[in-house]
């Protein structure tokens, strides 16, 4: 079973526990209002789609309930990293020299 | 042909419901949690998991913000009014869920076992006197672990016979050996 780092609990926890969530780092627009009709599109739904490294939202819904992010390649679905919401977007170089 | 040797345990585990206790979720931002254990003499532990106990009060640290806290019946009343006098001053959360749960107790030689039936996380990783809010088969459930073999596992009520179904396979297959 896939483990999964869980930033809040500090603990690697069952998949079975979380829940995807989408990808992460799109900030909800401030004033939605002023969007023109395409600008609105692009924030709802469209997304990079990365084949490799990807940073997606998490939720450790079945344990300390916490929103996270990941970052998980979607070649060999392996975690990379799990960090807290609102903390900044890691650098992608360095994750991959770590490899 | 294989021999194995059986061991016919009479009573792997014992499955127990007990008795109603006044249950609370209880959220505050970590800003005010200090204070808020100073208001209801209750110490909120902030690491995930981790528990405290005062008189009769029991404090289970489900998330970064969030915990439930189990009293006798007889103190809701007075937990209740202890927090709404300090809510103007430390802003909170404290729901009562008294009656959306059911406790089950599992002890015995073979609880643990028992639980890895439906359990995906490691239970035995837990340590004794932790808790962990986790999955039970698909229902979200509260555990304790109060010993190496005793557990106790709040289920929220229209889950519980769907998983003392699990449980009671379960003890089925133990008391035959498999
Ligand atoms: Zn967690």
């Amino acid at each position: 079973m896939l483990l999964i780092q869980c930033p809040y609990c500090d603990e690697a926890l069952p998949e079975l526990e979380f829940a995807y969530a989408g990808e992460a780092h799109i900030a909800r627009p401030a004033d939605p209002s002023a969007l023109s009709d395409e600008e609105w599109r692009d924030f709802l739904f469209i997304r990079t789609n990365t084949r490799g490294p990807h940073f997606e939202r998490w939720r450790h819904i079945h344990g300390c309930g916490q929103f996270f992010n990941a970052v998980r390649d979607t070649v060999s679905d392996r975690f990379l990293m799990t960090y807290k919401a609102g903390e900044p977007r890691p650098v992608l170089n360095a994750l991959e020299a770590a490899e | 042909m294989t021999t194995q040797r059986h061991n016919f345990d009479t009573q792997p585990f014992l499955l127990e419901e007990l008795p109603p206790v006044a249950r609370f979720s209880l959220r505050v931002r970590s800003a005010n949690r200090g204070a808020l254990e100073g208001a209801l003499g209750l110490e909120l532990p902030d690491l995930v998991g981790h528990r405290s106990t005062r008189g009769q009060a029991e404090v289970l640290c489900l998330g970064p913000d969030e915990w439930m806290i189990l009293t006798p019946e007889a103190d809701r009343d007075a937990l209740v009014s202890v927090a709404a006098s300090a809510y103007m001053q430390i802003p909170h959360s404290l729901v009562e869920v008294s009656d959306r749960e059911i406790t089950l107790r599992l002890s015995g030689p073979q609880a643990l076992t028992a639980l890895t039936a439906g359990c995906p996380r490691d239970i035995d990783a837990i340590p004794v006197g932790r808790g962990a809010r986790t999955l039970f088969d698909n229902a979200t459930v509260v555990l304790w672990r109060d010993g190496p073999q005793d557990f106790r596992m709040n289920v929220w009520r229209s889950f519980v016979p769907h998983v003392r179904a699990i449980l009671d396979k379960v003890m089925a297959e133990l008391k035959s050996g498999l």
